[in-house]
């Protein structure tokens, strides 16, 4: 039956649909690598401050937050950017739709903001202490209750993980693309981000410990993306006809020179030996490391997002 | 309750694209965007070669991705017959249900909102077939209800046999193309 005659002629030629699916673009991989980054950061933050880190001076989750916001505005402005109906836009907060994940998303992203200002309060920047000096006041009555910012660490890392596990299953929820359809993507995203933010903190981490316990992280965060993969490709491989071919456009199809070299390779692997080796003090902590991971981690959000919008499931129409 | 849906004679079904002209006259589609479409399959082996033309569109299907994943429901199911909807000044152009739809069947008009067929509600409505159904020259296309045992569509479906697009994605079209 191989070599069989299959052909299909079309006359439509809707823009970024045909010939294949190419309606998302730079946009939505760039949110979800910010995005997926930001939720890392939350966990890592609200871990510091639930493990009591927080009492050393100079310990990131005082700095973390802030940087979350901007770069978290930043996503939620390409976001904005993505849409075609823009004036429209308010209309996803008038209602809330159980069954649609992007307005869970549009939810959570409302509630990942308080917590994030919650997390700054803490202990506010001199830079903000001087436009808001009342802040300080906030900060003091904060710091009389340490069981609040151990919750506050709480909510910031349930949060971060629901941001993290959102950006996901925003895509796991579309049977229409194979690619995308794997329940492990969520935690594909939430464990990349997680890589991401570790290898982003531990470039202006200045806390030693703190430094050393972030590359250890990120060097298990890897290690375990790498394992991520592998299983979700065995499901791919042993799944239906469309997903079959769908994980084969990533392993040895169009997309396998930028997935094996960026993705895995500059991405994961090399990164993971460089730090594997700094971590036991056989060669200096440099800025390589960490910045590979970062790029590779928004690399992945481009392949994964463009390579599951040219997935489809034509192939399974031919018996 | 009708639950509306086409019924597709592939044998009668010359490719002519006047379906296509009707559709875009009708709903005054822009240039360029089609909310049908003619798709020539061939398949086989020579000499043993079998053509299939169909006439597509939105398959106003009853389990429907599009309407779960839209974040604000201007994506929604029609009170009368099922049919499929875009509220235009409650879309806000996020794309989700152009992606989830596995026949892309849907695209994103030059004014901003998603749109597709709407199986020319406005005109079953007032008791009229759809444009596409109505100008037909080989009389290949049936509108009806799907529901009604005795509708023209429910017998031919009864008589003839059938296939559904992409059966598997598991979206049970309504658009019924008899082989």
């Amino acid at each position: 039956m191989m070599n069989d005659l299959i052909e299909l002629t079309t006359t439509r030629n809707n823009p970024h649909v045909d010939p294949s699916m190419a309606m998302w673009e730079w946009q939505i991989p760039v949110y979800l690598f910010l995005g997926g980054m930001v939720a890392g950061m939350m966990i890592i933050s609200g871990y510091f401050l639930f493990s009591g880190r927080h009492k050393e001076s100079n310990c990131s989750c005082f700095s973390i937050p802030t940087i979350s916001i901007v770069l978290l505005s930043i996503g939620m402005f390409a976001l904005f950017l993505d849409l075609s109906h823009k004036l429209y836009v308010w209309r996803l907060f008038t209602t809330f739709q159980f069954k649609s994940p992007m307005s869970w998303g549009a939810w959570i992203l409302i509630i990942v903001y308080p917590a994030l200002i919650a997390n700054i309060l803490i202990r506010p920047a001199a830079w903000m202490l001087k436009i808001y000096p009342k802040l300080s006041e906030w900060a003091n009555k904060i710091n009389q209750h340490p069981f609040l910012i151990k919750n506050i660490g709480i909510l910031n890392m349930i949060l971060g993980l629901m941001l993290g596990a959102y950006t996901g299953v925003l895509l796991s929820s579309m049977g229409s693309r194979p690619l995308w359809n794997t329940s492990l993507l969520w935690v594909l995203f939430l464990v990349s981000g997680l890589s991401a933010a570790a290898a982003f903190v531990h470039l202006f981490a200045k806390n030693k410990i703190e430094s050393e316990l972030l590359a250890k992280a990120d060097n298990g965060f890897l290690i375990v993306e790498l394992f991520i993969f592998v299983m979700m490709f065995l499901g791919f491989l042993s799944s239906a006809r469309p997903h079959f071919e769908a994980a084969k456009l990533l392993l040895n199809g169009a997309y396998a020179p930028v997935f094996w070299v960026f993705v895995i390779g500059l991405g994961i692997v090399i990164p993971l030996i460089i730090q594997l080796l700094a971590v036991n003090h056989k060669i200096k902590h440099t800025a390589i490391a960490p910045i590979m991971v970062i790029v590779g981690g928004l690399i992945l959000r481009f392949v994964i997002v463009s390579a599951g919008q040219y997935s489809h499931w034509f192939n399974a129409h031919f018996k | 309750m009708p639950r509306y849906g086409m019924v597709i004679d592939t044998r009668k079904c010359v490719g002519c694209q006047d379906c296509v002209v009707a559709c875009k006259t009708e709903n005054n589609i822009p240039e360029g965007h089609n909310r049908d479409w003619i798709l020539t399959e061939s398949t086989g082996k020579f000499p043993d070669i079998h053509l299939e033309i169909r006439t597509e569109r939105c398959n106003h299907c009853s389990e429907t991705p599009c309407v779960s994943c839209c974040p604000t429901g201007a994506s929604h199911i029609h009170d009368v017959g099922g049919v499929v909807l875009i509220t235009h000044d409650v879309c806000i152009g996020c794309k989700a249900c152009v992606e989830a739809c596995p026949y892309d069947a849907r695209y994103i008009h030059p004014d901003g909102y998603a749109d597709k067929c709407t199986f020319c509600i406005h005109r079953v409505e007032k008791g009229q077939k759809p444009a596409c159904v109505e100008v037909c020259p080989t009389y290949c296309m049936h509108f009806g209800d799907l529901d009604d045992p005795n509708s023209e569509v429910s017998k031919l479906l009864q008589s003839r046999k059938w296939h559904v697009n992409l059966a598997d994605a598991g979206t049970h079209p309504n658009i019924f193309y008899l082989v």
